[in-house]
């Protein structure tokens, strides 16, 4: 079958075929990624191959200069994540009779990490990000002697499964749109490593990792958007561990942060009259008493003026809020 | 750019950084060099498990003797019994590192039964053990701050007065070459499964460290013990792990026949690799496969088996070949999947190189022998990874610096230089390693027969002479991978013709080196290992030496 592939091209050295066509500059926020060429192969290949085989095939009988990262070619050593179509998937798992759209598969770097050639990124900042939430084991005392293992249950080492097989091809990062916008958040790669480490009973260290973990860049700053849910390839749901250990860091009272008063200025709201209070979340999740942190927020609530979105000043309660508290006291926790 | 450490380690696959762990525990100052991330290396595609007699109710005897059958009596009794004897301590370390094994009732590790095993002694994370280790150990190479150069392919070993004393290398992303010294080098670089088409192994897998130790002088040592592994996906030929029989899968031929039952009475499916392939390769034969497969049935273990304990196998059979294992068999082949033969250390990691170590799949103990039992290659990795780590990190301590080298540089510099001006000829370093690697599946695969040898060396002489003419495809710098890829074919190209000589001169069948012509073992003559070694140009020198035999004479192999 023939398919047809648009690769994006990059090379510092700046030699490009003839037929690679500059393309668009990337959107914000990625209008600081160089702009690539595009070049179209057309390669003829089985009717289930991948976009891996495609590239491959490229690479070795057509334009040797392409650059591609891969190894195992089936999704265990995470090597050839890129966007495919706009969006971060592994090469060798993505099927290119479902990735062709109007006739053909555009396969580039994404633009959210730097490039380094071609398909080929700069994995420093995935890697970097992986360190810096201490991703070992931090023992619990006493270590068994050399001859014991620690006694745990399967279930607890079964809980772990989904954060260990992760292959850390950082396709959830690519897409984040947390990070997008803040270079400094650490992403769902190393928040589900986080929890992996944060959540294992042989660790000594869980209050400091949640300490750590609830820190500006840390577990509150995820937006819920879902993209390394949808990304991840070996269904390691990054988001899920993320709103594992916002749990765990607020059950052991890591509440001090502009995350959780969000959280909980959302919760009291819906609690006492049913609905949210726009007017008061942003306050409450700087802090009352946090001046400076207040005045910062004074341009947001301008622009929710201008464009006429700025919440009523008077804020009611739904007919039968009591019904809603009762929901609450049978939930129980922290706000019954 | 010339920087100095005490322990080099080639390759961050487990042996490598176990090595490197072990060397920096030592307070050597230890530097990783490796041509992908480490997390990319080949060993986390290992999926079984990792083999210790560990329970009350096993002992390192038994795993020894088992290990020995399983090599057909090659494998050297004094290392089956270290690594045997320390594998317990070995793997309850990684626990303790954090590894999250399988555990029973009672919240202690936990097996699963392995081919070749006469009890259940492999200890596993679901079917993605390698991983759950390479990971564990990434994270603890970083804990201890272990420098990494990463993305750094070493192009030749730097020698002074006999000695291995660092390396040249390429950083890919600036294209610039490296001298690397030190005061000793431990190669843990991986096998060599590209040379063979199809093949279980990685891209990555193109014997660099063989070929590297090989041109320094280091002799390899049972090079012809090529494995072939009984369960590899039609088509694609990736790995269905061997765990799958062990959890209790069948294979069935095209009459719905456990045709085991022909060649392995007592162990059916969980016989050792070697037996189980050639069964396979003969009901193929005798006209009983399905489109040259046989089928690995899993269907009577129900769901729960086969999403919680083989997910990943599951995932990769709907993937590639669109079949749901829980509905229907899938179909598999031999495939070949492991290199027992590599360069010969002794039972401490050290080649005959002073400086020089070894350790994992690259080397050869020998553990394996004529045929390696599943489980225990991440076990060989981490037993021999941390050993070498040890003795190299001592060996460093009174050692003085080295100080040349650069006329070394100076000619990888021109050696590359050359390379890349190569004028096009119209033939491709691609073409050239497929024609080569089905040639090697073809006459140097499960059967092996001396006019096909014969016929596999000269072809492999005229590929040698294509492959001094073939232009690198990208003449830049950044991130060139064609010019890598020569230099991997250059590396393939030497391993070919070490295992196809090692196979003309082994007149006898024995685990996984099964020649038609002569289909007998003969201990008489062959209960010895074949070493070749380079001594300039020419054919390379053959030695041999002894099998060390402490308590297992040999027997009559049946399972």
């Amino acid at each position: 079958m023939q398919f047809t592939i648009e690769v994006g091209r990059f090379n510092p050295e700046g030699t490009y075929a003839e037929n690679a066509v500059p393309g668009a500059p990337f959107p914000a926020p990625w209008d600081r990624s160089p702009a690539r060429r595009y070049q179209t192969f057309t390669v003829d290949l089985p009717e289930h191959a991948v976009v891996l085989d495609a590239l491959i095939a490229i690479r070795e009988y057509q334009d040797q200069s392409l650059a591609v990262r891969c190894a195992c070619r089936s999704a265990i050593c995470g090597s050839c994540a890129m966007w495919i179509n706009g969006h971060a998937n592994l090469a060798c798992k993505s099927k290119l009779s479902a990735f062709t759209q109007d006739g053909k598969t555009r396969v580039e770097s994404p633009p959210s990490m730097p490039i380094i050639r071609d398909l080929v990124c700069d994995m420093k900042p995935f890697w970097d990000k992986h360190l810096a939430v201490k991703p070992w084991l931090q023992n619990k005392q006493p270590v068994p002697p050399p001859n014991e293992e620690y006694r745990v249950s399967n279930a607890a080492m079964e809980e772990l499964i989904q954060e260990v097989s992760c292959i850390s091809c950082s396709a959830c990062l690519m897409d984040c749109e947390s990070f997008a916008v803040n270079p400094d958040f650490l992403g769902p790669q190393a928040l589900a490593q986080a929890f992996r480490y944060a959540g294992d009973p042989r660790d000594a260290e869980t209050k400091e990792r949640l300490a750590e973990y609830s820190k500006p860049g840390g577990i509150w700053d995820c937006t819920h958007c879902y993209e390394c849910v949808t990304q991840c390839p070996k269904g390691v749901a990054p988001l899920e561990q993320i709103l594992k250990l916002r749990k765990m860091a607020v059950d052991a009272g890591f509440t001090d942060n502009a995350g959780t008063r969000h959280a909980d200025a959302f919760a009291e709201s819906v609690r006492d009259s049913g609905r949210l209070n726009e007017l008061t979340l942003m306050p409450k999740s700087v802090g009352f008493f946090n001046i400076v942190g207040q005045i910062k927020t004074l341009p947001s609530a301008f622009n929710l003026i201008r464009a006429g979105k700025f919440p009523p000043l008077i804020h009611k309660a739904i007919p039968g809020v009591n019904r809603i508290k009762t929901i609450f006291e049978r939930v129980g926790g922290r706000f019954k | 750019m010339i920087t100095d450490h005490d322990v080099l380690v080639l390759g961050a696959g487990l042996a490598g950084m176990r090595a490197a762990l072990e060397a920096a525990r030592a307070g050597a100052d230890v530097a990783i060099v490796t041509k992908v991330h480490p997390i990319r290396s080949h060993s986390s595609a290992a999926q079984g498990g990792i083999n210790a007699a560990i329970a009350e109710t096993d002992s390192w005897e038994s795993h020894a003797f088992d290990t020995v059958k399983g090599s057909d009596y090659l494998a050297d009794q004094d290392a089956v019994e270290a690594m045997t004897q320390e594998a317990p301590r070995d793997i309850i370390e990684f626990e303790h590192m954090g590894v999250i094994f399988f555990r029973g009732p009672d919240g202690k590790l936990g097996t699963r039964a392995f081919g070749g095993a006469s009890q259940a002694r492999t200890y596993f994370v679901g079917d993605i053990t390698g991983q759950a280790l390479l990971v564990t150990l990434y994270d603890q190479i970083l804990k201890a701050g272990v420098k990494v150069y990463e993305e750094w392919f070493a192009t030749a070993l730097h020698m002074e007065e006999g000695a291995c004393r660092g390396l040249v290398a390429l950083e890919m992303v600036t294209g610039e070459l490296h001298l690397l010294r030190s005061k000793a080098v431990i190669v843990g670089a991986g096998g060599l499964g590209r040379l063979y088409e199809p093949s279980t192994n990685a891209l990555i897998c193109t014997g660099d460290g063989y070929a590297l130790a090989y041109r320094a002088g280091a002799p390899l040592m049972d090079m012809e013990m090529v494995q072939y592994h009984p369960t590899t996906l039609a088509g694609s030929g990736f790995l269905m792990t061997e765990a799958a029989r062990g959890e209790g899968a069948y294979l069935l031929n095209s009459l719905n026949e456990r045709f085991m039952k022909r060649y392995a009475p007592n162990k059916m499916e969980l016989a050792a690799r070697d037996v189980t392939s050639r069964a396979e390769a003969t009901e193929i034969g005798e006209g009983r496969g399905i489109d040259g497969n046989v089928l690995l049935d899993l269907r009577h273990l129900g769901p729960d088996v086969i999403l919680k304990k083989l997910p990943q196998i599951h995932e990769m059979a709907l993937d590639y070949l669109g079949i749901d294992m829980v509905k229907e068999p899938v179909p598999v082949r031999p495939g070949m999947h492991y290199q027992m033969g590599g360069i010969k250390t002794d039972v401490e990691g050290a080649t005959p190189v002073p400086g020089l170590y070894a350790a994992g799949e690259v080397a050869c103990v020998s553990v394996h022998g004529g045929n390696r039992l599943g489980a225990n290659s991440l076990l060989d990795t981490i037993v021999f990874g941390r050993r070498s780590g040890k003795v190299a990190a001592e060996y460093a301590k009174n050692t003085p610096a080295s100080t040349g080298g650069e006329a070394l540089l100076r000619n990888e510099q021109e050696r590359l230089r050359e390379l890349l001006a190569r004028p096009y000829t119209g033939e491709t370093n691609a073409g050239l390693r497929l024609e080569l690697a089905t040639m090697m599946d073809e006459l140097v695969g499960l059967y092996r027969v001396e006019a096909g040898l014969r016929e596999a060396l000269d072809k492999l002489d005229g590929f040698r002479q294509r492959y001094e003419t073939i232009a690198v495809g990208d003449k830049g710098r950044i991130f060139n991978q064609a010019l890598t890829f020569s230099l991997e074919l250059g590396h393939m190209l030497d391993c070919g013709e070490t295992i196809i000589r090692s196979a003309l001169i082994r007149t006898e069948s024995r685990g996984a080196h099964t020649r038609s012509d002569f289909p007998e073992r003969n201990d008489k003559e062959w209960l010895k290992h074949i070493l070749l070694a380079r001594r300039g140009e020419g054919e390379p020198e053959l030695s041999y030496l002894p099998v060390t035999i402490t308590r297992w004479q040999p027997e009559v192999r049946t399972y």
